[in-house]
């Protein structure tokens, strides 16, 4: 087994910023807002490291997709324990419309690419919620995937992962090469300190464009219109029971 | 330990009682007796290192402390205008001699420009001279000023006061602009010439050589429990050493405060006085936008002896964009003032809610910022470093810009420093370089001449007519003579000890919000984009936790849950049921210093939360 991991990480507004909706309602308004590593792949980062610290995997690789921006991300991936990171160009219209689809398209490429015995990505996005790149990744490359996990063992040429399911948690084992994704509890991210910043600088960060790999980044969706939540509408209280039936019964809903 | 410091007090107090009446110390009797009641109710509030040391915590026994340590020529503390202006003229000089220069600036923001926050109308003088050719680079200066509109307001309505040439307050020439998108624009022109910037981490000590000059600083720890303890991602800051170290964290930071006790910088200055600057950012209705348009107000809402007022300035960069904000002095004397609610109830007003009606509020922030002008000015260099920009304070009061100032006092700075440290022949005392020629450089700069020639204006409100006597004063020595009198007026000391006792005082009934012009302040804080790590210690640490509720509470009626712009102070009935305990919510922090300076016991120490902890400004 080649020992190398390939992690994804996705450079998204931070969590704690107020959102506000472009005036054309196109979008969201991106431009000088904070921005920093999605949550969940700072928890794939440290996994893969951790697994690299436990001498059980020889070499993690980070790669991100989008503008120039993305490096500042990929730097973070560096200095947290990657040894070397991947940027995939993708700029303008292709990255307002780039989705899941695109990006596991991508990652595909380079999972084989690199020989990737593993590929850690987070479960999620904050910014689409869409939880669709690990899957549809390893549907695209025909690997097994343990996805939600809260942990994640590796046992010989298999993965023993455990799953964050609705009823509980579930107990898989998958064979490797496969691809993972990583939920809240799998593990603390490290702080990315000062000295490691600046010894990820001395680190390779590879360019590379979708073309290259190969890869179609034509979105098959368009967003139409993007618009904020309705405002919330006051409550109004009622002292008995008949005035709330008879209120109910007022909006026309019994 | 509440338990058994309470048993030690009841032992001690059993004790006196023993001893004959007229032997007793009847005052250490009642003090202690008073203390027992407040620390047996007080609970433990501040956790912080800075407070309960390390060294003698058993839960820090055997964590390795070594620090990682690396070596620059030159080390900045604060990406501001100031601190980026210094690092830019220190690599332009290294350039133009074909010298090496390692520069290094740490920010504690997460990204440069993110804790920025001005009105801000930038007078370009200091720009040109760093950037002949700041136009060919793309500097986000877009609006000029066109129309400079001043007035004094009442209730209902308002006095126009005509801006003649001459007036400090007037912009011809000046540009609009967004702060933050300024600062960030600086920024990538200092990486650009190879400074080596790091946004997210705090400087959070100074490092002194033997000799006692200054060797550098260290970044924040990171890794610790709410409660003070190591967790498992515990991990030293960095050191930075450096030939010298520059200090430009801004209004009142908080290792200015340890340097001047450190180097006694303040011995022949009079103390700093400041205000507090609140801001919003609104998007309005096309029809009400008059790019260009700059808008000052006094009076209304505040009384003539508190010093304060407003600005409201119209952008020009695509979208109807206007900034509008108050500022308040920080020597107010009722503590029943609400900062806060002063700016949203001015903007009801009715020569300032028709520009808003029918806009959308999109940020808000607030910042402490310089009042003191020349007069508080401290030494400004010592071994091993200087301090630049608004940290020691060279805003322009009454022309309420602070900006060009700090950005040449970055320049000088650098070129003094480059010029000792490239000094082949240099025999220092200290192993930290000492460069007074930054300050007698300083001196003999327009800085000053600006600075002396309106030193007596601020100063000239502390009088009977408060404002009127002020405006008085400056139309007839400042217009007419330039400020030339042969005399300089004094402050009225420290803001902290402004405050009257709550019992003097009135409560000022504020008006709700109607959430269309006037919010909230929690909305507020929201859109601020404020965010700490809350698994850490509260970095607004307090030296005496019994203090709050004892004193500011008891004589003043808690100002700081009034004066915090962010509610980051709150004073909540003790779960037991008998009396308040102080609630410090430091994840709203906004990092805007106002609680270190108005706090009348001066009890609160505001020190470096995690590195990118803080706003998210963006543009302010």
């Amino acid at each position: 087994m080649s020992g190398r991991v390939l992690v994804g990480v996705k450079r998204v507004i931070d969590y704690a910023v107020k959102i506000r909706v472009k005036p054309d309602h196109s979008g969201v308004v991106t431009d000088g807002v904070k921005h920093s590593m999605n949550p969940f792949c700072e928890i794939a980062v440290e996994e893969a490291v951790k697994l690299k610290e436990k001498k059980l995997i020889k070499e993690v690789v980070a790669v991100s997709c989008g503008p120039q921006q993305v490096q500042e991300t990929i730097r973070t991936a560096l200095a947290m324990g990657a040894d070397r990171g991947i940027h995939v160009e993708v700029s303008g219209k292709d990255y307002d419309n780039m989705g899941p689809l695109q990006v596991s398209k991508i990652m595909a490429a380079l999972a084989k690419k690199e020989e990737a015995q593993l590929v850690i990505l987070g479960k999620q996005a904050i910014d689409d919620d869409c939880n669709q790149t690990g899957q549809m990744t390893a549907a695209l490359l025909d690997w097994p995937q343990g996805t939600f996990a809260s942990e994640v063992t590796l046992e010989g040429d298999k993965v023993k992962v455990v799953r964050e399911i609705d009823g509980g948690l579930e107990t898989i084992k998958i064979n490797t090469p496969a691809v993972v994704t990583a939920d809240l509890r799998l593990n603390t991210p490290r702080y990315a300190t000062l000295p490691n910043i600046m010894k990820a600088k001395k680190k390779k960060i590879a360019n590379v464009k979708p073309a290259d790999l190969g890869v179609d980044m034509a979105s098959r969706v368009e967003v139409l219109r993007v618009d904020e939540p309705p405002q919330r509408q006051a409550g109004m209280k009622v002292e008995t029971v008949e005035d709330l039936v008879g209120k109910l019964k007022e909006a026309g809903r019994i | 330990t509440n338990e058994s410091a309470l048993c030690r007090m009841q032992t001690c107090i059993r004790a006196l009682k023993t001893v004959p009446a007229d032997h007793a110390a009847p005052q250490l009797y009642t003090v202690v007796h008073r203390r027992t009641c407040s620390s047996v109710t007080t609970p433990r509030i501040t956790t912080h290192y800075t407070i309960h040391p390390r060294d003698k915590d058993p839960r820090w026994e055997g964590v390795e402390m070594e620090r990682f340590a690396d070596e620059a020529d030159v080390v900045i503390v604060g990406g501001g205008p100031a601190g980026l202006s210094a690092a830019i003229r220190l690599k332009q000089l290294a350039n133009e001699q074909e010298k090496e220069l390692r520069v290094c600036l740490v920010e504690k923001a997460s990204q440069i420009g993110a804790h920025t926050l001005s009105g801000a109308c930038l007078e370009p003088s200091a720009l040109i001279e760093l950037f002949p050719d700041w136009k060919e680079r793309g500097a986000p200066l877009h609006t000029p000023v066109t129309e400079d509109v001043f007035s004094i307001l009442t209730e209902k309505y308002r006095i126009p006061v005509p801006m003649l040439p001459g007036l400090p307050m007037n912009n011809h020439g000046n540009y609009i602009v967004r702060l933050g998108n300024f600062v960030r624009w600086l920024g990538e022109q200092a990486e650009e010439l190879g400074v080596e910037l790091y946004p997210g981490y705090a400087a959070a000590e100074v490092l002194f050589h033997e000799d006692g000059s200054v060797k550098g600083i260290a970044t924040n720890d990171v890794g610790i429990a709410k409660d003070g303890s190591p967790k498992d991602v515990f991990e030293r800051g960095m050191e930075l050493h450096a030939k010298v170290t520059m200090f430009g964290e801004g209004c009142h930071g908080h290792l200015a405060k340890q340097l001047y006790k450190q180097f006694n910088l303040r011995e022949n200055c009079e103390p700093q006085t400041y205000a507090i600057g609140l801001k919003e950012v609104w998007t309005i209705d096309e029809k009400k936008w008059r790019p260009g348009r700059v808008e000052h107000s006094v009076g209304w809402p505040l009384n003539r002896n508190t010093y304060g007022g407003s600005f409201l300035y119209h952008l020009n960069e695509g979208e109807p964009l206007v900034a509008l904000g108050f500022v308040v002095g920080l020597d107010y004397t009722n503590p029943y003032l609400s900062p806060f609610r002063e700016f949203q109830r001015w903007k009801h007003h009715p020569f300032v809610a028709p520009t808003l009606e029918g806009g959308n509020r999109i940020a808000y922030g607030a910042r402490a910022l310089n009042e003191g002008g020349i007069q508080s000015i401290p030494k400004l260099t010592f071994p091993g470093g200087m301090l630049i920009g608004c940290s020691p304070g060279f805003m322009n009061v009454p022309k309420i810009k602070g900006t060009h100032t700090a950005m040449k006092s970055g320049m000088l700075a650098a070129e003094s420093a480059f010029a000792k440290i490239t000094d082949e022949n240099l025999n220092s005392e200290t192993t930290g370089l000492h460069v007074p020629e930054y300050a007698e450089n300083l001196k003999k700069s327009w800085i000053w001449k600006e600075l002396h020639a309106v030193r007596n204006i601020r100063p000239s409100f502390h009088n009977y007519f408060g404002l009127y006597g002020g405006m008085v004063y400056t139309g007839i020595f400042y217009w007419v003579l330039r400020g030339k009198e042969p005399w300089t007026l004094k402050h009225c000391g420290l803001d902290s000890a402004q405050l009257k006792p709550a019992k003097d005082c009135t409560p000022i009934e504020y008006p709700k919000p109607d959430g269309k012009i006037s919010f909230d302040l929690l909305s507020s804080v929201a859109l601020s984009g404020t965010n700490h790590e809350g698994d850490q210690p509260a970095h607004l640490t307090l030296k005496d936790d019994s203090v709050p509720v004892a004193r500011n509470l008891a004589i003043y009626d808690g100002p700081e849950q009034r004066f915090c712009p962010a509610g980051v102070y709150e004073y909540v009935p003790l779960e037991t049921g008998e009396g308040m305990r102080l609630q410090i919510n430091a994840q709203n922090c906004v990092h805007c210093k106002t609680c270190d300076i108005k706090d009348p016991s001066q009890n609160i120490n505001w020190v470096v939360p995690e590195g990118s902890g803080g706003p998210a400004y963006n543009g302010m």
